[in-house]
């Protein structure tokens, strides 16, 4: 054998390997099931705003924003690749898995976050445009880089990017981010804790072995269950505020009351539930309840809108 | 060039595709070229609908 081919044989020995990753290893970087959450809450900033795009041009600006929140997924699985690891919960995630390369990831996040900012700046405006960069940056670098492994208070700061949707929409119907947006950003900013950290309850063994300082992990389950607790209460008025600011009507107002309450009275159950199944098991109910509380208002928003319902009077409305 | 020549060589050395690497090549290939597909079809209609009634009113 000569020395060339020898070099050859040699240099793809050291190649990474033919990839086996399939689509739905690409689409699982994107974290679906977050952009569906997604997808709803900027449907609603969307279809709320004053102002319309065509509905075209709203299809794109949505996907756009759809695209922009999955390579925010891509990007946080190629940097959270060694913890994702040791956690049963996100081990079977194509990079740690060895489906997807980390540098394949990276590679895919940066295009997708590019492509959906510019393509979002063309297609409706560049207000809406950076704040969809804004908040890739902030998922992706104070968040999952910065964040995460820092303090107990992550996801609540961390939050923020998740609560951007509706105010990213609202940019893009509009050109301008009103107060109706900024409290739809608020309800979705205050409903992440207690949602995160119902898991969190289940989820702790998982991230103690991943040294994530979770706050169930650095102040125990009791002190979670408080500020679960807390949250909720807060989140609850919150959540009815759209009906007053002229953004909700009638039947956002009778809804949002009603999950605000079950919320709370899941959280109380939570708080005075500490051991065993049954403390789980209630945590595993206020993470999946907490599901269908954030879809419910946004759902309601969305189905009013479109069905014409008015909204209620804005006592403030002389504010704005 | 000797890379090409020895293509089909069954005692060639070096990366040797299995089935179902080919097969998920394959697969993600048909998926670049959909979205290739989607990004053309985006850029048409967004054209085209942001132009909207413009395009009659600009100076002849």
């Amino acid at each position: 054998m000569s020395m060339i081919e020898e070099n050859r044989v040699e240099a793809v020995a050291a190649l990474p390997g033919p990839s086996l990753a399939g689509v739905e290893d690409y689409l699982a970087l994107l974290k679906p099931r977050v952009m569906s959450l997604v997808v709803v809450t900027a449907l609603t900033g969307l279809v709320a705003a004053p102002a319309g795009l065509h509905p075209v041009l709203g299809a794109v600006a949505l996907l756009c924003i759809a695209v922009g929140a999955g390579a925010s997924g891509a990007l946080n699985m190629w940097w959270d690749a060694d913890i994702d690891a040791v956690m049963a919960r996100t081990a079977g995630r194509p990079v740690p898995a060895g489906r997807i390369a980390p540098g394949e990831a990276l590679a895919f996040g940066m295009t997708l976050s590019v492509g959906s900012v510019l393509m979002l700046g063309l297609t409706a405006n560049w207000l809406a445009a950076g704040l969809l960069a804004f908040t890739i940056f902030f998922y992706v670098v104070i968040y999952t880089m910065w964040l995460k492994r820092s303090t107990p208070q992550n996801i609540v700061i961390g939050g923020l990017a998740g609560a951007m949707p509706p105010m990213v929409a609202w940019a893009a119907a509009t050109g301008t981010v009103g107060l109706e947006s900024a409290v739809l950003v608020a309800i979705i900013f205050m409903w992440t804790p207690p949602h995160f950290w119902a898991l969190c309850l289940i989820k702790s063994d998982d991230y103690a072995r991943a040294g994530v300082p979770m706050l169930t992990v650095v102040a125990g389950p009791n002190e979670t269950r408080r500020q679960i607790l807390l949250y909720a209460i807060a989140l609850a008025p919150l959540g009815v505020a759209p009906a007053f600011i002229g953004l909700g009507g009638a039947l956002y107002l009778a809804v949002s009351v009603v999950v605000g309450i079950e919320f709370v009275r899941r959280a109380i159950v939570v708080y005075r539930v500490r051991e065993g199944a049954e403390a789980r098991k209630a945590a595993g109910k206020l993470f999946g309840f907490s599901l269908i509380h954030l879809f419910a208002l946004f759902f309601v928003l969305l189905v009013e809108k479109a069905v014409g319902l008015p909204p209620l009077t804005a006592p403030i409305a002389g504010w704005m | 060039m000797a890379g090409d020549d020895d293509r089909n060589d069954p005692n060639r050395k070096g990366l040797v595709l299995t089935e179902e690497q080919l097969r998920r090549r394959k697969a993600r290939n048909v998926a670049i070229a959909v979205a290739l597909a989607v990004l053309v079809a985006l850029f048409y209609l967004v054209t085209v609908f942001k132009m909207g009634g413009n395009v009659a009113n600009r100076q002849l």
